[in-house]
C-alpha cells in the first residue's frame, strides 16, 4: 500500500468512527434522560422503562458500530490497498 | 488482506487473519467452523442433559431450560403474535441460544490457548461470513412466513398504505438483512477489539470491566437480534383488520 492510500485510510477510520459517535452519543444522552424522568415520575415502571431504553440504546449503538466496521475495512482489509 | 496486522507480545491482534481450509474451490475459514462446532455441541450436550429424565418439579438443569423456554416464547409472541409465534418459535429459540452462546462462548473460553497455523479462535459471531448467513435466513424466514400464511396477499404489503411506499418496502427488504447482520458482527467484533487492546496496553486487571461491557453488550445483541427476527416474522404474517 503507497503512504498516501495509508495515510488517507488511517484518517478516514479516524473520522468513521469520530463522526459517527457524534449523533448517537447526543440519541443515547436524550433517551436515557427521557429514561430517567420517566423513571422518577412512575417508579413502579422501571423494569419496562429499563428493558425498552437498553433495547433502544443497542439500535443507536449499531450506528457507531457501523462507522466502527467501515473503519475495520479500511484498516485491515482495505479494497484500495492494491 | 491483513495489510496492518499488529503482532503484539501480550494480546495478538489477528483481524483479517483466517485459517483457511480448502474445500474444492471455496476457502472456508477453518477457525469460524471449529468454534461453532464447539458452541453447537456444549449447547446440544446442555439440551440432552436437561432433558433426560424430566420430573415434574424441575430442577437444576432442567430448571434453567424450562426459564429459558419461557423467556424465548415470551419474546416470540411479544413479536409475531398469539396467533402465528407456535410455528416460529423454535427458530426464534435457535437463532438466540446460538447467537448467545457464541458470544458468551467467545468471550469466556479462553481461545488464546489453542495456538492455530493462522488466524485465532474466537466467537464464531466475530466473522461476517457468520452473521450474514443468519440475517440471510431471517430474510428466507420472514418471505416463507408472509408467503405461506397469506399466499400471494402478502405483497399487499409493499402497498399498503399506499403504493407510494412501494420503493422504500423494497429497499427495506435489502436494509433488514444488512443491518442485522453488521449490528451483531460490528458489536462483537468491537468488543473482542477492545478487551484485546486493553490488554496490551494494560493486561493486568484494567481489561476487565472492559470484559463486563462486552459480555452485557453480546448478551443485549443476542436478544436484540432474536427480537428483530421475530419482529421480521410478525410483520409479514400480521393480517390487517379493515
Amino acid at each position: 500500500m503507497d503512504s498516501i492510500t495509508s495515510a488517507a485510510s488511517v484518517i478516514a477510520a479516524g473520522l468513521a468512527v469520530g463522526l459517527g459517535a457524534i449523533g448517537p452519543g447526543i440519541g443515547q444522552g436524550t433517551a436515557a434522560g427521557s429514561a430517567v424522568e420517566g423513571i422518577a415520575r412512575q417508579p413502579e415502571a422501571d423494569g419496562k422503562i429499563r428493558g425498552t431504553l437498553l433495547l433502544s440504546l443497542a439500535f443507536m449503538e449499531a450506528l457507531t458500530i457501523y462507522g466502527l466496521v467501515v473503519a475495520l475495512v479500511l484498516l485491515f482489509a482495505n479494497p484500495f490497498a492494491g | 488482506m491483513g495489510s496492518l496486522p499488529l503482532v503484539l507480545p501480550f494480546a495478538e491482534l489477528e483481524v483479517g487473519q483466517h485459517l483457511y481450509w480448502q474445500l474444492g474451490n471455496l476457502k472456508i475459514h477453518g477457525q469460524v467452523f471449529l468454534s461453532s462446532w464447539v458452541v453447537i455441541g456444549a449447547l446440544l450436550a446442555f439440551l440432552f442433559v436437561g432433558t433426560r429424565k424430566m420430573e415434574r418439579d424441575p430442577r437444576g438443569v432442567q430448571n434453567l431450560i424450562e426459564f429459558l423456554w419461557d423467556y424465548i416464547r415470551n419474546l416470540a409472541r411479544e413479536q409475531i403474535g398469539e396467533k402465528a409465534y407456535r410455528d416460529w418459535l423454535p427458530f426464534i429459540g435457535t437463532l438466540f441460544l446460538f447467537i448467545f452462546v457464541s458470544n458468551w462462548g467467545g468471550a469466556l473460553v479462553p481461545w488464546k490457548l489453542i495456538h492455530l497455523p493462522n488466524g485465532e479462535l474466537g466467537a464464531p459471531t466475530a466473522d461476517i461470513n457468520t452473521t450474514v448467513a443468519l440475517a440471510l435466513l431471517v430474510s428466507l424466514a420472514y418471505f416463507y412466513a408472509g408467503l405461506s400464511r397469506k399466499g400471494f396477499r402478502y405483497f399487499e404489503y409493499y402497498v399498503e398504505p399506499t403504493p407510494i411506499m412501494l420503493p422504500f418496502k423494497i429497499i427495506e427488504d435489502f436494509t433488514k438483512p444488512l443491518s442485522l447482520s453488521f449490528r451483531l458482527f460490528g458489536n462483537i467484533l468491537a468488543d473482542e477489539l477492545v478487551v484485546a487492546v486493553l490488554a496490551f496496553l494494560v493486561p493486568v486487571l484494567v481489561p476487565l470491566p472492559a470484559m463486563f461491557l462486552g459480555l452485557f453488550t453480546s448478551a443485549i445483541q443476542a436478544l436484540i437480534f432474536a427480537t428483530l427476527a421475530g419482529n421480521y416474522i410478525g410483520e409479514a404474517v400480521h393480517e390487517e383488520h379493515h
